[in-house]
């Protein structure tokens, strides 16, 4: 029998606003428990709700930037349901009606190009978070402790069509959905304090089939790695169990990482029967036409476009593009440095970006705002090589010293500094060369019997003369010219 | 101690702010003469708190702004709270036990703007829990007295509020209306009440029940009164998302209704002996049904002819929809209610049962101990309606129902009259302990008021008359179309020129 | 379609409310005598109607107010308590509850 996995992905991204959706209280991470949480946050009687204008903006950046409708009306509604964590116990959220609708998001998977799309994206607000270490309550019970400070946080909970058919295929979306949002700098990303989440819905069917097969939900997933683990874990649960003659449970599962598997939560019996209905405290939301061209306006140029962009007019080939537009201030450093070059010159750019910059910064497990080399001190280096100063292997020395701040980071007084010149001269390189013929007769008749090898020997001798100087291309062409 | 405090002595606010001004008495004076007459009164269980240092606090500052001259409006004038206003300082319970040692770190924003405004408050004031019910006989802590007779109840929700003016304790209060619960009782009490239209005055700080029907509204014992209160309690506030910025153009703020009570009046004065020429009055003949006793009907009529005499005229009008603005309404307050009332687990304020093996019974425990028995039905009701293969046949109908009843109410205004009149209870108050077997039977009695509620109208109700067997209260409701405040108050005032219900007393009957 | 004791149980369920037996019963009777009056509900006719959640609607444009996003300062913890002067139990600012299993 063969199987298709079916999965659909909602994320919940948190959005990078000030203060929450719903309260003016502060979103900033790591306050003391309770210190930002306050009528509104703790539900005292008598609070209401407020909308945050920030977060209606980035939800409409969203749903541009994703090609999706954005609702000129859409209504917040109260999704029912009692949990410590959730102060009302109810959380408004948008059920019939949501601000974003539609969409699509593309993708690599290995070479192949995907586009998964949306069914909509709403705002919503978040819980707050439990500490399940051991309290003690007033009666001596073993205790949760509740934190209210994410509570009301925006959230836009993205939810995808069921389009994906494997779990690469989820984590790429995943990943492309991420950078996306991290692009537009309406949700930081930070997956580690839960910024940006995921809960996979999980489904298998024979090959061919029409029908979807019942499905679980893998609740809060926060790294890719883990989603991936997650996803086959459960494709391979499922399969096995229907082979087994069993039946697949609607139910939501949790991921277990140090045992790499999902397990069910505790169920009851129509714990979901959610009872939606308008929140009569908050009249429709109506989007106006000239705000979301204002918000258009305003939109930073999108990975997509300048990926295309980067191929068609730097000339960069589309795995370099991709790589290079997958974080926006990555991107902007690269585009910087080679707008500082001579014009063709691209693809050497993006090399030392994606290469040596890229290995700096992860060694030194730093971001690339945080590089010690700005992309005017990079592009002076590229320069060099260029012109011809210095190989491109010395430069790599030069860079290394740059990183550390030798000579204040400036490459040109390294190279006089470290008397890396490479030596273009060619009178001199012809001198060295002659040396290096005269003293290598049996080499040249290899090299006049036909052994390409004698060739890259004499280079080398000539190479280990100059100290390694001397500029590779000329002694490749000069000795040429000697030999004839 | 005395239980005819200082401020009886004088007609309405306008009287009493003259005296103040001038310091012929002070703010302490009046505060201490009144919380006196509070716990004199104690038998009609009309205050829920008092705190005398507090008060006295408050008078003191009061007095000081007198003296300075840099006094609000309000400043001195002995006015309470009904329970379910969020205060600082004084305990907020709504009535119920599950708020009993509840202590609001906020100021409801009318609470606020009163004080901003220099009133005194003489505390809190006793209700129908959560404000579900029209007898305040749902109130956790004891039922409150009717002044006109002790073993009748004062109406409700906001049935301290009422009682408290009617018995003079203060000049006036605060109440709030989802289905009648400011205008009832006032009727039943013989005072005056009004309901504004929803949105004119902030809902930030009151506990809520029906979101989409509460309204704050003041009770005191005439129309300028009212004025006095509904005034500064009005107007936009931000911290309301359901708080209107503008009122057909003109902006929410405080000063629009007494602008527009004074261009009423005015426009009266210019044909004397028929002040009120020129306006139709609605009289809907659906209010005219089976329920309504004879007595209310006769005193109801007799008002009617006295608008006649004041140059009105009466038209018939059709509001089609009354008996069903019942099930509209007990479809959309208990869903809204049964939403807004899930915040009281036990959890972060509240009462949190002592006995419990884990966390559902902590709070499925708390909340069953915390509520009384008509907030735990409404509470089912609102659950059942809004639940999973009920949504659309109760609550979604009820809310085009709802459109439905908006429209007759439209319908009238725009082709037939200005104001609508008629009565506001079928009958005068019932007695304390009767009919509790049977809760829906009381709900039948909200018939006249609830249609005003759903639609959002404002509505008031004045004194009228007199039972017949029983000699208590009968109110006249008079509703104006959206944002007609001030000319509602200003048709009521001069009735109450020509009338002298408004200034009966229970003493004096 | 009236009110079962299942339906009862349920409803009691999803409110946190707790009924014994008895009290089921009654609530049983009394959301049935309820029923039946807001029953009436269904015979209108409400064709081409549209539900209407906020009363004044129809009168004037109702929209969304949104508000500026800026924050209030993070609050010291004497501010902290006085909006947790209510709290049934707590431990170092946060909120105790008895232990939810997962």
């Amino acid at each position: 029998m063969e199987w298709e996995i079916v999965i659909g992905l909602e994320t919940h991204a948190q959005l990078s606003t000030e203060s929450k959706i719903f309260s003016d209280s502060s979103t900033r991470f790591g306050a003391a428990p309770n210190t930002q949480a306050n009528e509104v946050d703790m539900a005292l009687p008598g609070s209401l709700p407020v909308l945050n204008k920030g977060a209606v903006e980035r939800a409409i950046q969203f749903g541009l930037a994703v090609g999706a409708h954005i609702a000129p009306r859409s209504i917040f509604a109260r999704k029912n349901y009692f949990y410590p964590d959730l102060p009302k116990n109810y959380q408004i959220s948008q059920f019939e009606i949501p601000v974003v609708q539609g969409g699509t998001i593309s993708f690599f998977v290995g070479d192949q190009e995907k586009t998964v799309n949306l069914t909509r994206a709403h705002l919503e607000e978040d819980a707050g978070k439990s500490l399940h270490e051991d309290f003690t309550g007033p009666r001596g019970e073993s205790s949760t402790g509740i934190d209210l400070n994410r509570a009301g946080t925006p959230l836009l909970e993205i939810v995808s069509e069921p389009e994906m058919r494997s779990a690469a295929e989820a984590v790429a979306y995943a990943r492309a959905l991420h950078g996306l949002v991290v692009w537009l700098g309406i949700c930081d990303g930070n997956m580690q304090e839960g910024s940006f989440r995921c809960d996979a819905n999980v489904s298998v069917r024979p090959k061919g089939q029409a029908e979807l097969g019942t499905r679980s939900e893998i609740k809060n997933v926060n790294s890719f790695r883990f989603l991936e683990r997650a996803i086959l874990y459960e494709a391979r649960r499922q399969i096995e169990l229907i082979e087994d003659g069993g039946k697949v449970v609607q139910e939501t599962r949790l991921y277990d990482s140090d045992r790499d598997e999902t397990r069910s939560m505790r169920s009851k019996e129509d714990a979901h029967d959610y009872r939606y209905f308008p929140d009569p405290d908050l009249p429709p939301l109506i989007i106006a036409p000239d705000w979301i061209q204002r918000v258009r306006d305003a939109m930073p140029e999108l990975p997509a476009a300048r990926r295309a962009r980067f191929e068609t007019e730097l000339g960069l080939s589309g795995y370099d593009a991709a790589q290079l537009t997958m974080a926006r201030a990555g991107s902007d450093y690269f585009e910087q440095v080679a707008a500082l070059l001579p014009e063709g010159q691209a693809k050497l750019a993006a090399n030392w970006v994606l290469g040596e910059l890229s290995a700096a910064l992860n060694r030194d497990e730093i971001d690339i705002g945080e590089s010690p080399v700005r992309p005017a001190a990079l592009a002076a280096l590229i320069a060099r090589i260029i012109d011809g100063t210095i190989s491109n292997k010395m430069a790599r020395d030069v860079f290394t010293a740059m990183w550390t701040g030798e000579s204040n980071g400036d490459p040109d007084a390294i190279i006089e500094a470290r008397g890396l010149k490479q030596i273009s001269d060619s009178v001199a390189i012809g001198a060295m060369i002659d040396e290096v013929l005269a003293a290598n007769p049996a080499i040249i008749e290899e090299f006049r019997a036909g052994k390409q090898k004698a060739f890259n020997s004499l280079v080398g001798q000539v190479m280990k003369a100059a100290k390694g100087k001397a500029n590779p291309q000329q002694v490749n062409d000069l000795l040429k010219e000697k030999l004839g | 101690m005395s239980s005819t405090p200082l401020h009886t002595q004088f007609d309405g606010i306008a009287s009493l702010r003259k005296a103040l001004q001038a310091r012929e008495l002070s703010a302490r004076d009046l505060a201490s003469s009144a919380l006196d007459a509070a716990v004199a009164r104690d038998d009609l269980n009309a205050f829920l708190h008092i705190d005398r240092e507090l008060t006295l606090t408050q008078a003191d500052a009061v007095d000081k702004q007198l003296s300075d001259g840099l006094a609000g409006a309000l400043a001195g004038i002995p006015i309470a709270h009904k329970d379910v206003f969020v205060t600082e300082g004084w305990r907020s319970t709504a009535a119920s036990k599950m708020l009993e040692h509840y202590t609001s770190p906020f100021d409801a924003t009318v609470v606020a703007r009163l004080k901003q405004a220099g009133a005194v408050s003489l505390g809190k004031l006793n209700c129908d829990e959560f404000a579900m019910g029209s007898g305040n006989e749902n109130s956790a802590f004891g039922p409150t007295r009717n002044p006109w007779d002790p073993t009748a109840v004062p109406g409700g929700s906001s049935g301290g509020s009422a009682a408290a003016v009617a018995a003079g304790l203060i000049m006036a209060a605060t109440g709030t209306d989802t289905g009648g619960s400011v205008r009832q009782p006032a009727a039943l009490c013989g005072v005056s009440g009004i309901k504004p239209t929803y949105g004119t005055v902030s809902r930030f700080g009151m506990i809520a029940y029906g979101s989409s029907l509460d309204q704050a509204g003041p009770i005191a014992r005439h129309a300028r009164d009212l004025v006095e209160l509904l005034d500064p309690m009005s107007g936009f506030d931000p911290r309301d998302s359901t708080s209107l910025e503008h009122c057909d153009g003109v902006p929410n703020a405080p000063g629009r209704i007494r602008a527009d009570f004074e261009a009423a009046l005015a426009g009266q004065q210019s044909a004397d002996s028929q002040p009120l020429k020129g306006l139709r009055i609605g009289v809907p003949a659906e209010f005219f049904n089976g329920a309504l006793a004879p007595d209310v009907a006769a005193a109801v009529e007799s008002a009617l002819q006295t608008f006649e005499s004041l140059g009105a005229v009466r038209v018939s009008i059709s509001l089609p929809r009354t008996e069903l603005s019942i099930p509209t309404y007990y479809v959309i307050a208990p869903a809204e209610a049964s939403s807004n009332l899930s915040r009281y687990d036990g959890v972060r304020y509240g009462h949190r049962a002592a006995q419990y093996r884990d966390l559902a019974e902590m709070t499925s425990r708390s909340r069953t101990e915390g509520f009384g028995a008509e907030v735990l039905r409404r509470i089912m009701v609102g659950t059942y309606v809004l639940s999973h293969g009920y949504y659309d046949a109760y609550y979604l109908q009820a809310q085009r129902v709802r459109r439905m009843i908006v429209n007759d109410f439209q319908q009238a205004f725009s082709s037939h009259c200005d104001v609508i009149m008629g009565p506001v209870t079928p009958s005068v108050a019932k007695h304390i302990g009767d009919n509790r077997e049977d809760p829906a039977a009381d709900w039948l009695a909200d018939v006249y008021t609830l249609g005003v509620s759903l639609a959002g109208l404002p509505a008031m109700s004045i004194p009228c008359g007199f039972g017949a067997e029983r000699r208590l209260p009968i109110g006249l409701q008079i509703i104006g179309n959206y944002f007609g405040e001030g000319r509602l108050l200003a048709v009521a005032d001069r009735y109450q020129q020509a009338t002298d219900w408004h200034q009966r007393k229970p003493e004096q009957r | 379609m009236a009110i079962t004791e299942k339906d009862v149980a349920r409803i009691a369920r999803l409110a946190r409310i707790e009924l014994s037996p008895d009290e089921s019963t009654r609530a049983q009777n009394e959301l049935n005598g309820i029923l039946s009056l807001i029953q009436q509900l269904q015979a209108v006719d409400t064709t081409g109607i549209e539900p209407m959640a906020h009363p004044l609607s129809a009168h004037q444009d109702i929209a969304l107010r949104l508000r500026p996003d800026t924050a209030s300062p993070t609050r010291t913890l004497q501010e902290r308590q006085a909006l947790m002067a209510n709290t049934p139990a707590e431990d170092n600012g946060l909120f105790l509850v008895p232990t939810v299993i997962e």
